[in-house]
């Protein structure tokens, strides 16, 4: 079963030493393999499946005894799923993982995707929906936030 | 924490929101492998989840049961009793499921879920015969119909394959998986290759044979591009390997090894030697792949094995002359990198249990540069010492020992100069034998060298049947140009050669038994050692061009079969050429004192025959155990040319053996031409008999 999430490799979010090290040595294996090598390398013990998409690698870090063709299959339903909610745009740029807002967009993705490693649902029309539900929560709240704000400084002038 | 929150967790199970059921069922799963006590606990909500619809809820209640399964033996049972059948309908209703564009990952639905019920019904079926067949046509329709053009069809076929290996034996099924893998095997895509290779693996423990069809496609996978794969395919080809199959698996492996790339080569090494060593039918071939393997990547070779290999060799007696002979054959075209005593070993070894074997005579072997000189000196030293008790015994044995030894030692070494310089016997003796380059050191060359006759310099050394321990000339057999031969080793080295000559006749075996106790302690110094055994039909001198630096030692045989014996018996003693080349030549003119017949003063004359004239001329002498020598200072250090002048020098020897055994002496002469320094070596056997 599946170990750890993905690491996205432009986030550049290394808050801890782990983090750092974990990603410097995958980029380390998986930047060196030429595009016709199979795509899985062990490490650590563990299976580390990628996917590359143009510049953007995707990673994951799976038991021994995980079905590896699958987790290709969870990377790709992943990236699909976050391409449909950014739009194929922000792709090519990238901006999904330079923008500090979408950043974060995109880890609820991979929340509702995943939980504990494991895939929760296999659906894009549901962790869209899902998603969405969570934005509009996200909207009303702000507004909230600043209606409120509002009142009181209305109240204190 | 987790034994608070448990009980909550087990009521959103059954929550309305199914979002919220199927976070609760992931949520149990961390749960229950924190505290797997707790299991028993979500046995129930979780079989009830396995009812539902909604795909979300169905997969991660699946993924719970999985777990349950593994962590309570008791869910385990549970879940086998009553949940397989159902899960099997549920697994046939989403293969037979219509178009459904929510699920749908390249035209199959819901592949996730696919992939997670095959998991728990191997979970299920393990071990249970019951279970397995309620699944077995759900199984074979997967795997029979599934689409394998797409990844999603793949990673759905590779699950099948999985549960169809691991569940309770339907062979029917298992030819349908192995084929599978097969195809796989042969798909362009390096993923699903390396994913077919690592279900090999597990498959061979179920079924060999089946495997075994595919060893070809599996073989080409060892020299595939991919690293990955290559090691998979390498693992897989070790764990098929059996006596029917291991002669031309190995070939095939060993042809690889010629190619691989250095860091494969180290696994591919390690492989095939176990291999090799584990199922070898018989001793020969063993040692023959053994060789080639060494040949092609020695370095890469474990200790272990090559002592397995030398052990094994030791035992099958037969097969020395074999070894010995395959062995040199190797050491030749692989130049640098059999390593020295491991060879040193076997040929010993070989020695020893061959005593009259011509052929063992055939054999030459050659020096190769020194990795670790202390290492193999010592080693080599006590080689030597075995080989020259062997020789001993075996008086036919004309076996020629060089030594290369690093002048590192010599200060070690200057004690035994000149003097008595105990030529023959050992080669642990050899420390006073060492043959320093004179080039380099000449002046400060501490020992004396003996050197090995050019077979047009004496031709009766083989008569006197005395065993010698000589220095390797250069290349050629003329001295000057062993001189160039030399001049291309590096400073540091030192040759020597432990030069045994047998001959039929009784004048053999003069070593003297003592001689070999005593300098085994003594040198622990850096000693290179090769041995050269002698083709007596052949003088084969071999002009082998030094490898990078790197003294290639040949030995000289020049006793054929034993030239007659240029005896003067008669009381006076004639003077005799004991020593001539193109350049120099030596006279020696004897005499006795009365009533010590044991010694015999030796007056040396050298001549210069060449039209320069020769400074900073040095003679020096060894001479076999038995014999002791004293040289006293030469009259000069200049030679004048074309025997304008002579330089004489006097030299006293006694002989032990006196009456029995002639004398013999080996002679080295340093001196410089034009400034540049030359060397010229000889060994003296022309001596008048009762000397």
């Amino acid at each position: 079963n599946l170990v750890s999430t993905s690491t996205f490799l432009l986030s550049c979010s290394a808050s801890n030493m782990f983090e750092t090290t974990v990603l410097r040595e995958l980029s380390g294996l998986i930047l060196t393999r030429g595009p016709k090598l199979c795509t899985f390398v062990e490490w650590r013990g563990f299976k580390v499946v990628y996917k590359r998409y143009t510049s953007l690698y995707f990673c994951m870090c799976v038991n021994q005894d995980d079905n590896e063709l699958e987790i290709l299959e969870v990377i790709h339903h992943f990236v699909e799923i976050l391409d449909r909610y950014f739009g194929s745009v922000s792709w090519t740029c990238s901006s999904i993982f330079t923008r500090k807002d979408h950043h974060s967009k995109a880890y609820y993705i991979l929340d509702e995707i995943l939980i504990a490693g494991e895939l929760q649902e296999s659906s894009n029309k549901t962790v869209a929906r899902l998603v969405a539900v969570q934005d509009s929560l996200v909207e009303a709240a702000k507004e909230e936030a600043s209606s409120l704000s509002n009142i009181i400084a209305q109240a204190t002038k | 924490m987790a034994r608070d929150l448990a009980p909550d967790v087990e009521r959103l199970l059954q929550f309305r929101d199914p979002n919220i059921r199927k976070k609760a069922a992931l949520c149990s799963i961390r749960i229950v492998k924190k505290v797997p006590d707790l299991a028993e606990n979500f046995i129930n909500p979780a079989a009830s989840l396995l009812k539902e619809k909604h795909h979300g809820v169905l997969l991660t209640g699946i993924q719970l049961c999985t777990d349950l399964c593994r962590v309570s033996a008791e869910a385990l049972e549970y879940f086998r009793k009553k949940c397989t059948e159902g899960l099997v309908k549920v697994l046939k209703d989403v293969v037979n499921s219509p178009y459904a564009p929510e699920y749908d990952i390249s035209g199959i639905a819901d592949p996730f879920l696919h992939i997670r019920l095959l998991r728990l019904l191997r979970v299920l079926g393990q071990g249970d015969a019951d279970a397995s067949d309620c699944m077995n046509d759900i199984l074979a329709q997967v795997a029979t119909k599934t689409e394998s053009n797409k990844n999603a069809g793949n990673a759905i076929l590779y699950e099948c394959v999985e549960t169809i290996m691991s569940i309770e034996d339907n062979s029917g099924l298992r030819v349908l998986a192995i084929n599978i893998l097969g195809r796989f095997l042969s798909n362009r895509d390096n993923n699903i290759r390396y994913v077919a290779l690592n279900m090999l693996m597990k498959a061979i423990t179920v079924d060999t044979q089946a495997v075994q069809r595919h060893r070809p496609t599996i073989l080409e996978c060892v020299k595939d591009s991919d690293a990955s794969i290559r090691k998979r395919a390498l693992e897989l080809v070790y764990l098929l390997v059996n006596e029917s199959n291991v002669k031309p698996l190995t070939k095939e492996l060993i042809e690889y090894l010629e190619v691989s790339d250095q860091e494969f080569k180290g696994d591919l090494t390690a492989k095939i030697c176990s291999i090799v060593e584990k199922l070898s039918p018989e001793k020969i071939w063993y040692i023959d792949q053994m060789l080639k393997v060494l040949s092609e990547a020695g370095n890469y070779v474990k200790d272990e094995v090559w002592h397995a290999l030398i052990v094994v060799i030791t035992n099958a007696s037969n097969l020395h002359g074999y070894t010995v002979r395959s062995l040199y054959r190797a050491v030749q075209t692989s130049g640098e990198q059999v390593t020295e005593s491991d060879a040193v070993d076997v040929i010993e070894v070989a020695i020893k249990h061959h005593t009259t074997d011509l052929t063992t005579r055939a054999m030459r072997i050659k020096d190769i540069i020194v990795q670790d000189k202390g290492n193999l000196v010592l080693e080599l030293q006590q080689r030597s010492i075995e080989f020259n008790s062997v020789i001993e015994k075996h008086q036919n044995i004309r076996s020629a020992l060089v030594e290369k030894m690093p002048v590192l030692d010599e200060a070690t070494y200057s004690g035994r100069r000149a003097g008595s310089l105990p030529a023959a016997v050992s080669t642990s003796q050899g420390a006073a034998l060492n043959l320093s380059n004179g080039v380099a050191k000449a002046a400060a060359a501490p020992l004396v060298d003996l050197l090995d006759l050019s077979s047009d310099d004496t031709p009766a050394p083989s008569s006197s049947g005395n065993d010698f321990l000589q220095d390797l000339l250069g290349v050629d057999l003329s001295p000057a140009s062993s001189q160039a031969g030399q001049a291309q080793k590096s400073g540091t080295d030192v040759l020597l050669d432990l030069l045994s000559i047998g001959s039929p006749s009784a004048q053999d075996s003069s070593f003297t038994p003592n001689a070999l106790s005593k300098s085994s302690q003594d040198d622990k110094t850096s000693i290179g050692a090769l041995e050269r055994l002698f083709s007596p039909s052949a003088p084969s001198i071999q002009a082998s061009s030094p490898a990078g630096g790197s003294p290639m030692v040949d030995l000289l045989d020049g006793f054929a079969s034993g030239p007659p014996l240029p005896e003067t018996n008669g009381p006076a003693y004639p003077s005799v050429v004991a020593f001539e080349s193109s350049s120099l030549r030596v006279m020696f003119n004897f005499s006795k004192q009365p009533g010590n017949p044991q010694t015999t003063l030796i007056e040396a004359t050298f001549m210069n025959k060449s039209s320069v004239i020769y400074t900073d001329f040095i003679f020096q002498a060894a001479v076999p155990k038995f014999l002791q020598l004293h040289l006293d200072p030469a009259s000069s250090n200049s030679l004048p040319e074309s025997g304008n002048g002579s330089i004489t020098q006097k030299l006293r020897v006694t002989n032990s053996q006196h009456g029995k055994k002639a004398l013999v002496m080996r002679i080295r002469i340093n001196y410089k031409v034009n400034s540049k320094d030359t060397l010229e070596e000889g060994q003296i056997g022309n001596f008048p008999r009762d000397l």
